[in-house]
């Protein structure tokens, strides 16, 4: 198993802390399955494939994203891995770049690899990406069903004293998910086709069993035959349901 | 962030994704920081080949860097030229943007960078 990087420096009042959906991700990326996807998808003998462009949104603490980049080697089988991260948080995105770090320098002391870290931008799921660029997708979203969406934050709220009221506000961004708790979810979905490679492009979202998953992947079957969709992994069963899921869309 | 960062980010505003003069970004008014990476000619290879060469070349010289060939150098003749191969991997891999703002030449909203981090969050009219 590939140590997961350590988050003890993030302040989790206003940052989501790692919890089981993040560690479902990281136990769906290492896994054997996956890393065979994306060493087919992305090995750096085939002629033409470039250096993969990973993005993550919704980075939080960045467990998640410096796991990936810490063992780009291992997963993807190249280390020319390029990472980038996004988050509505700014203190996530501040997390995310101390985390990255620590990995990084953990692998270094290792003698191992890691992959090209980029850095992390302030921004509503991939509103700021170039069409077309994004090789890797990941996506941990809000999914929990609740009565109301949590506005975005106000361009002005980076104050580094911020109050009880805007660090709770802050946490709810990243787990309210609306109606279903997919409101932000479909938002993502509709972004795909046009940021994902138009040739090798995936991405891996958590879904809960509240999302409709089935319901999910059918409305992607319904892109056409140029997109595919698997569940890759799922965890907590709970009377025959289960509790989360991954699921892999990709370009087929 | 990496000023490679650059060459993979848009205006936010939906209006300006369509129009070629939301990409790329222009730097305003930029501190820059560096750090030392240990260069693999490996890494330049496959990253040159997938970038848009002229907004890279738009970047780098509204930052002050010398100017850069006209198309994206091969692998042979960046084998051939250690000047040009130094270069390219201190702008790409080295070079970080710590302070200042990326502006949009369509709509011409700035959008501000902190301790290395952009905020491409928008104002509700722009939303």
């Amino acid at each position: 198993m590939l140590p997961t990087p350590s988050t003890s420096h993030v302040a989790f009042e206003r940052v989501y802390e790692p919890a089981e959906d993040s560690y479902l991700l990281l136990d769906t990326l290492s896994s054997e399955a996956e890393k065979a996807f994306l060493q087919r998808r992305f090995s750096s003998t085939l002629t033409g494939v470039l250096s993969p462009l990973v993005v993550e949104i919704g980075t939080g603490s960045g467990v998640v994203l410096s796991f990936v980049d810490a063992h780009a080697e291992t997963i993807f089988g190249r280390e020319d891995v390029l990472t980038a991260g996004i988050d509505v948080n700014r203190f996530a995105c501040e997390a995310t770049v101390q985390t990255v770090k620590v990995a990084e320098q953990e692998q270094v002391v290792q003698g191992k690899t890691s992959g090209i870290y980029l850095g992390n931008v302030v921004g509503d799921l991939a509103g700021p990406l170039r069409s077309s660029t994004v090789d890797v997708l990941i996506f941990n979203p809000p999914y929990v069903p609740t009565p109301d969406l949590p506005e975005l934050p106000a361009l002005s709220n980076t104050a580094a004293n911020s109050s009880f009221e805007d660090d709770s506000h802050l946490l709810a961004l990243s787990y309210a998910g609306g109606a279903d708790g997919m409101e932000t979810t479909n938002r993502l979905l509709d972004s795909l086709p046009g940021i994902l490679n138009s040739d090798r492009g995936c991405a891996y979202i958590l879904l809960c069993a509240q999302n409709k998953p089935e319901d999910v992947k059918q409305r992607i079957r319904s892109w056409g035959r140029k997109w595919g969709v698997e569940t890759v992994r799922s965890s907590g069963m709970k009377a025959g349901w289960e509790k989360l899921q991954i699921i892999r869309i990709f370009r087929t | 962030m990496k000023l490679l960062t650059l060459n993979f980010l848009t205006c936010a505003v939906k209006s300006c994704k369509s129009t070629s003069a939301s990409f790329p970004l222009h730097p305003k008014d930029c501190e820059l920081v560096s750090d030392t990476l240990k260069s693999d000619p490996k890494l330049l290879f496959n990253i040159l080949p997938r970038l848009d060469w002229s907004a890279l070349s738009t970047t780098a010289s509204e930052l002050g860097f010398p100017g850069l060939p006209p198309s994206a150098p091969t692998k042979e003749e960046l084998e051939a030229n250690e000047k040009l191969f130094h270069d390219l991997h201190t702008l790409l891999l080295e070079t970080h943007i710590s302070e200042g703002s990326l502006v949009c030449a369509n709509c011409g909203h700035s959008y501000k960078i902190k301790e290395g981090i952009a905020n491409f969050l928008l104002p509700n009219h722009l939303v």
